[in-house]
């Protein structure tokens, strides 16, 4: 080939609002990639894809569910959550993902994460966590590096930050794993096996957010933080890891864990039904 | 859902019940089999009673972790179709403010039971109150139109659940029920119809099948009402917050803006006459017109029998349901330079809303809460406006 | 032509996957991603622009059979602009 073929369609557009394209998301967002990998594994899924729902609340990684050619519920900042263990639990063989961001589920919506993983509802959370609030221009969250620079943090982010995939695990989720962007493959495998297990899953995604976070943290660009990750991500076989471990730092030559932390079958949460009289 | 229910989830009989049971057996009466709530006196008894009646008619029972959860979650399962109900007091209605939004930004229809309890802040938790009627109308920001009922007696508090969900469903739109304290807790006699007595409205659905080109919020009929599509069942919709086109793609732009919000409004307004329930007692010939609703109106009923036995041409307009607010019943007692009473247990959140309507003073028979208002005061203002 | 140690028995079987990259421009954002994470670097920044703006990528002109069909181009894409596909006639040696 001497150059690339022009084409106006992509293999994938049967499982995006190809009539919306380009989205909204900066150049070297990490969402767009995330979004493609959930669009592949529901292909591959075995599912059909008229069962698959997506749930999203506010923020950038919210914007996934206007771009999915599913049912798509674009819902309030923080409540995508409890919205889809209504849905799921009204219907239950409908394959429920919640798609949103790290201030959406982890700030506002805290609360319900917990108690969802807490209650082991069989529902499939995707975490993009880009460590700020992007959508409002680059606030700090609960996710922010200690020491990180933000819009409300200009002298450096002054609260240390969770540590998601332990608190995933403590609250009870079945499974718990921490992948990247660059990580494309493992990432679409990860969102596979949330759809077959059973129980709570979360899949945490680091992805870049040159916009909001990059460019006041010495990050230039999308693709310099693809490498950044390429350089300090190490691979956790097993869940062998301490839980002091799993905290991410982007401020010292500290490795970023990733890898799957829980695989686990606690019983799933089943609403109360009365025998037979 | 919708349609016959099964004979044996619905009580019918004759019943003493307290209000909050009553509203619960409406709800299942009604065919709603997914209830999500949030303890909170004196709303509890409609949880408790449905955490063990929902099992038993293959409903799910969800206590969530908070308000906030709760209405996101029935909102969900109405998503996905079944009929679902909350049910809080004020401090749980104010957390469910910013979905109550979503569900009129999304017209998913729910059922939202407040019963009342004296306000604001943590107030009076075990004694009623009437002053959630204009946070039900404002509560949520931006523009938009309510329908809430105001129930009177445990009998209501069933007969008006149905109706609730019915409204809901037709109308894709939340649906209010302002109870308060006394209603929830007082015990009466409740008859409980057969299922064939019950009627069920049913949701509008697309007229072609999953695969055709569909606008979910395309409105091809009068009512301004679209067709609902549930989750999962292959139209492949997305429903956005966001101000949204006819196809559900977020607009952003003014003129969309006032177009859907507009359209939103007028859903209710130029329903209302199927909404707008009022029941008048001996105002043929009245000169002195009560306006009242809930337990305050039972109070108001008395005082205007004591007035006519003193010879007093009085009458009570009882509001049923309290918005959309009923304008013209109103004025068909207003032309006649009637004197206007209103009695409610808030500080005139109504009486403002009389007066607007018949632009003339009003006289408020007011009270904070905490007691209902005795008869003797009501009495006492009619025997005033009568001098 | 490929230089062994040993010479695999199964050399004549043995087919290198090759590939054609399809691209859609008017999605691209430049982001460069493509560009740097092809194993084979085969992608560069044109010099061509779309209607946004955004220099999308071209093939080198040395690297017009490089590409491997690996599909990370499309995988890493945050903009479902590129893709490849297999291009018949691909083999060993």
């Amino acid at each position: 080939m001497s150059a690339p073929i022009i084409v106006e369609e992509h293999p994938l557009d049967i499982l995006i609002r190809a009539d919306r394209m380009p989205h909204i998301w900066c150049p070297g967002c990490g969402i767009g990639i995330a979004m493609r990998c959930y669009a592949q594994a529901i292909l591959e899924s075995g599912i059909a894809v008229d069962r698959h729902i997506v749930v999203s609340g506010i923020g950038c990684s919210g914007r996934v569910a206007g771009y999915m050619n599913v049912d798509s519920y674009h819902t309030t900042h923080g409540r995508a959550i409890p919205f889809a263990m209504g849905i799921k639990l009204a219907r239950p063989e409908l394959m429920v993902t919640i798609f949103s961001g790290d201030g959406d589920l982890v700030a506002i919506g805290g609360n319900h994460l917990i108690h969802a993983a807490r209650r082991n509802i069989d529902i499939n959370v995707i975490c993009i966590n880009n460590f700020n609030f992007g959508m409002t221009g680059g606030q700090f969250g609960p996710t922010t590096p200690k020491g990180a620079l933000a819009t409300t943090a200009p002298y450096g982010n002054p609260e240390l930050p969770f540590n998601l995939p332990y608190l995933l695990a403590a609250s009870g989720a079945n499974y718990v794993s921490r992948w990247t962007t660059l990580h494309a493959r493992q990432l679409k495998e990860a969102m596979l096996e949330s759809f077959s297990k059973r129980g709570f899953s979360f899949v945490e995604v680091l992805a870049p957010c040159p916009v909001g976070f990059g460019k006041s943290n010495n990050i230039d660009d999308g693709l310099e933080e693809m490498v950044l990750y390429r350089n300090r991500c190490v691979l956790v076989d097993d869940g062998d890891v301490r839980e002091d471990e799993l905290v991410i730092d982007l401020r010292e030559d500290q490795p970023i864990m990733i890898g799957k932390f829980i695989d686990r079958d606690r019983l799933p949460y089943q609403p109360v039904k009365c025998s037979a009289d | 859902m919708g349609g016959v229910v099964a004979e044996n989830t619905i009580l019918t009989g004759k019943h003493f019940m307290n209000g909050d049971e009553a509203c619960a057996e409406g709800a299942i009466a009604a065919g709603c089999r997914f209830f999500a709530g949030y303890p909170i006196t004196p709303s509890t008894e409609i949880a408790e009673h449905l955490a063990r009646r929902m099992p038993m008619v293959n409903g799910v029972f969800l206590q969530m972790e908070d308000e906030l959860g709760s209405i996101a979650a029935i909102l969900g399962a109405s998503a996905a179709g079944m009929r679902a109900m909350t049910a809080t007091s004020g401090p749980g209605l104010s957390l469910m403010m910013e979905n109550i939004g979503l569900g009129i930004m999304l017209e998913i229809p729910c059922v939202v039971v407040d019963v009342q309890r004296g306000a604001p802040s943590t107030g009076l938790p075990t004694m009623p109150g009437q002053s959630d009627v204009m946070q039900a109308r404002w509560g949520t920001h931006g523009d938009y139109e309510c329908v809430a009922y105001a129930p009177w007696s445990p009998q209501e508090m069933f007969d008006l659940t149905v109706l609730s969900f019915n409204i809901a469903d037709r109308y894709r739109i939340p649906v209010f029920l302002l109870a308060d304290e006394v209603v929830g807790h007082m015990v009466e006699r409740v008859v409980i119809p057969s299922s064939e007595q019950i009627e069920t409205w049913e949701r509008k659905r697309p007229r072609v099948p999953p695969g055709e080109h569909f606008a979910p919020f395309l409105v091809e009929d009068d009512d301004l009402v679209p067709p609902m599509v549930h989750a999962g069942e292959g139209y492949r919709i997305h429903y956005t917050g966001l101000t949204h086109d006819e196809q559900g793609y977020p607009d952003m732009s003014a003129e969309r803006h006032h177009h859907l919000v507009t359209r939103l409004v007028n859903k209710v307004r130029i329903n209302q006459e199927k909404m707008i329930i009022t029941e008048s007692y001996d105002l043929e010939d009245a000169q002195i017109v009560v306006i009242a609703y809930g337990c305050t109106a039972r109070s108001a009923r008395r005082a205007v029998r004591e007035a006519r036995k003193l010879g007093i041409a009085a009458g009570l307009l009882r509001l049923v349901s309290l918005w959309p607010f009923p304008a013209d019943q109103i004025l068909e007692y207003a032309s006649n330079q009637q004197t206007f009473i209103v009695a409610e247990m808030n500080l005139g959140q109504m009486s403002r809303e009389v007066e607007r309507c018949i632009k003339r003073p009003v006289s408020g028979v007011v009270h904070a809460g905490g007691a209902m208002i005795p008869p003797g005061k009501i009495l006492a203002a009619i025997q005033e406006a009568a001098r | 032509m490929r230089i062994f140690d040993r010479t695999p028995l199964d050399i004549a079987e043995v087919h290198i996957p090759r590939g054609q990259v399809y691209l859609i421009p008017d999605r691209c954002k430049g982001c460069e991603l493509c560009v740097q994470f092809c194993p084979q670097g085969v992608l560069v920044t044109s010099s061509e622009m779309n209607a946004k703006g955004y220099h999308y990528p071209t093939i080198l002109p040395d690297k017009e059979n490089a590409c491997i069909n690996c599909e990370f181009c499309a995988l890493i894409c945050p903009e479902f602009a590129i893709f490849s596909l297999p291009k018949d006639g691909g083999s060993g040696g």
